[in-house]
């Protein structure tokens, strides 16, 4: 398919002897955000982890533009530009916030106008910059993984769960800063909060029991009070 | 208890107390010194050998059982090469006597950091993420190395020649401190401060502390792991034959049960400091080394079991160490 700038196709990943992944086919089209919405275990985060080659596809294919990323090892993957913020969001809590962010450069060095942007979006980032990362909130951890991803521009960002366990405020915050950063970058989004998903997303996949149930226009989902019904109570029954 | 300690100084402030205790059970201020000097030694020492183990342990999660063939080896390479520079030992210039304690020193740690990269490749890389296989490989290797060591070396102990500079003892007042000590105490000063330095104050080193806290992230952000483990895995065993070397002359007389005896010492202190940590190390080092002295010089016979109480009683009050790297 033309347009996309990462495809899926019929990927299935094992951890350990579990079959997770029963074949899941995707594609994320270029630009703006696009959201993986899903239940609790349906394979949201091992989709993503298979994708940045943390776990391995045992069949199907990865394609990232014209590269194929299936057996790629991990930090070739990242190079090609694709960031990726866990679900634990990965900050190195023994460093302080600004040796965060050097890692996240890749010449570990960074670019004033663009770090000026990055602490307009998110203060805390500045005001804490030479405090270790362990000493900080949730949320501004939280800000400091995503910080981290736009050190430098990235093709593509993987973001996993992002408003878990934060404040609502944090969460319209937040959606700020996504509206931003998708003018410049794809972004694919796992999320469980559909009302921050629909804000945000433009297309939308719901996965479930590792296996993609439904795709298309955030637009539509959103408008069709009875698929959501259908698919959210799928989705999202243990978090309303 | 820990809201008095971290008054005055948090874990670091133990090896003081320590002293203090021991300096009120000795009762004799010339034999406290004598002993504390020692025992900073021997910790200093202890520190080369087990500040690599730790941080092979806190970046890749591997477990060498082999570490003390490094220690081994050093020690008998530096016996060797300091035989062979025998007359420029006993030469009356100091300048003589430092070149040859240097090139025996350096030979050790350069045969270290080689043989570290063979070890990395052929032994270790296979078995990544698999601790049981881990330790049984190490193991094995290990024994092989000991075989080596025999073949080579012979099994009856081995003196080791001093510097003409280094053999006397240093004489303030009415207390002595063997000038070896001292020296062994400032090269493990100076090691431990480039250390520091390259940790803290460098990319790489930034890289290995991300590395021990998160390896895969460090990896989702652009960097091979494994490429900065093998430089991680020949300055480890460098250091560890640095160690044996030092430790080579500071015995005088050395037999290959070293590595293995050393061992014990090495583990209980990677132990105590915390794993991954290079301050840990230093701190469980400094510890050991001055309980081993003054234990044995009050209770002889309970030298060894100090330290395993020692690390029993750290491990109820933190069980991760002393100063653990921050784990992801
Ligand atoms: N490390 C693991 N070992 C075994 N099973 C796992 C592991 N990680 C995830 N799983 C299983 O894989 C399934 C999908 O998990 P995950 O991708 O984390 O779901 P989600 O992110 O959608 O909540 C779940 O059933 C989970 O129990
Ligand atoms: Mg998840």
């Amino acid at each position: 398919m033309s347009g996309a700038i990462l495809r899926l196709d019929d990927v299935h990943t094992d951890i350990g002897q579990y079959h997770i992944l029963h074949g899941i086919s995707l594609n994320v089209p270029e630009g703006g955000v696009h959201v993986l919405l899903g239940r609790n275990g349906a394979g949201k985060t091992t989709t993503l982890r298979t994708v940045m080659g943390l776990w391995r596809a045992r069949k199907g294919a990865i394609v990232f533009r014209h590269h194929d990323i299936t057996a790629m090892p991990t930090p070739d993957i990242a190079r090609l530009g694709i960031a990726y913020v866990p679900e634990n969001m990965g900050i190195f809590g023994g460093l302080t916030v600004e040796e965060n962010m050097r890692l996240a450069s890749t010449t570990g060095r960074f670019d004033d106008e663009r770090l000026g942007r990055i602490f307009a979006l998110f203060p805390a980032i500045e005001k804490f910059w030479t405090s270790q990362a362990s000493g900080l909130s949730g949320g501004q951890k939280q800000m400091l993984a995503i910080a981290r991803a736009i050190v430098e521009r990235r093709e593509l960002i993987l973001i996993d769960e992002p408003t878990k366990g934060l404040a609502p405020a944090i969460i319209r915050a937040m959606i700020g800063a996504f509206r931003e950063i998708a003018t410049e970058t794809t972004i694919l989004l796992v999320e469980q909060n559909f009302l921050f998903a629909r804000s945000l997303g433009r297309g939308v996949a719901v996965i479930d029991d590792g296996r993609i149930v439904h795709h298309g226009d955030m637009a539509a989902l959103a408008s069709d009070e009875a698929l959501q019904t259908r698919l959210l109570s799928l989705s999202l029954a243990e978090h309303q | 208890m820990n809201a008095l300690l971290d008054r005055v100084g948090g874990v670091y402030a133990l090896p003081v107390i320590l002293a203090i205790l021991a300096f009120a059970a000795i009762g004799s201020t010339s034999t406290w010194v004598t002993l504390t000097a020692a025992g900073l030694a021997m910790g200093m020492m202890i520190f080369l050998m087990a500040s690599g183990l730790s941080l092979i342990f806190g970046l890749m999660d591997v477990l060498n059982f082999g570490h003390s063939a490094f220690v081994s080896f050093g020690a008998f390479i530096a016996a060797s090469v300091l035989a062979a520079l025998g007359a420029w030992l006993a030469a009356d210039s100091v300048l003589l006597n430092i070149a040859a304690l240097m090139a025996a020193i350096a030979a050790a740690t350069a045969f270290g950091a080689l043989a570290g990269w063979g070890f990395e490749r052929v032994i270790v890389k296979p078995v990544y993420k698999d601790h049981l296989r881990q330790i049984l490989i190490t193991m094995g290797a290990l024994i092989v190395a000991e075989q080596l060591l025999l073949a080579i070396w012979g099994g009856t102990p081995i003196a080791v020649a001093r510097p003409a500079f280094l053999t006397g003892s240093i004489i303030i007042g009415d207390v002595a401190i063997e000038a070896y000590r001292i020296f062994a105490l400032l090269l493990g000063l100076v090691v431990y401060v480039g250390m520091y330095l390259a940790l803290n104050r460098t990319r790489i080193g930034l890289l290995i502390r991300a590395g021990v806290e998160n390896r895969e992230m460090v990896e989702s952000l652009g960097f091979r792991i494994d490429r900065l483990f093998i430089g991680v895995f020949m300055a480890g065993s460098a250091l560890a034959a640095m160690g044996g070397a030092m430790w080579a002359g500071y015995q005088s007389l050395i037999t290959p049960a070293l590595g293995q005896e050393l061992m014990i010492i090495v583990f209980i202190v990677v132990i105590i400091g915390g794993l991954g940590s290079i301050q840990g190390s230093l701190l469980g080092a400094i510890l050991v080394g001055l309980m081993t002295n003054y234990v044995a010089f009050l209770f002889p016979k309970l030298a060894l079991a100090s330290n395993m109480l020692l690390m029993m009683a750290v491990l109820l009050w933190r069980p991760y160490g002393l100063k653990p790297a921050v784990k992801g």
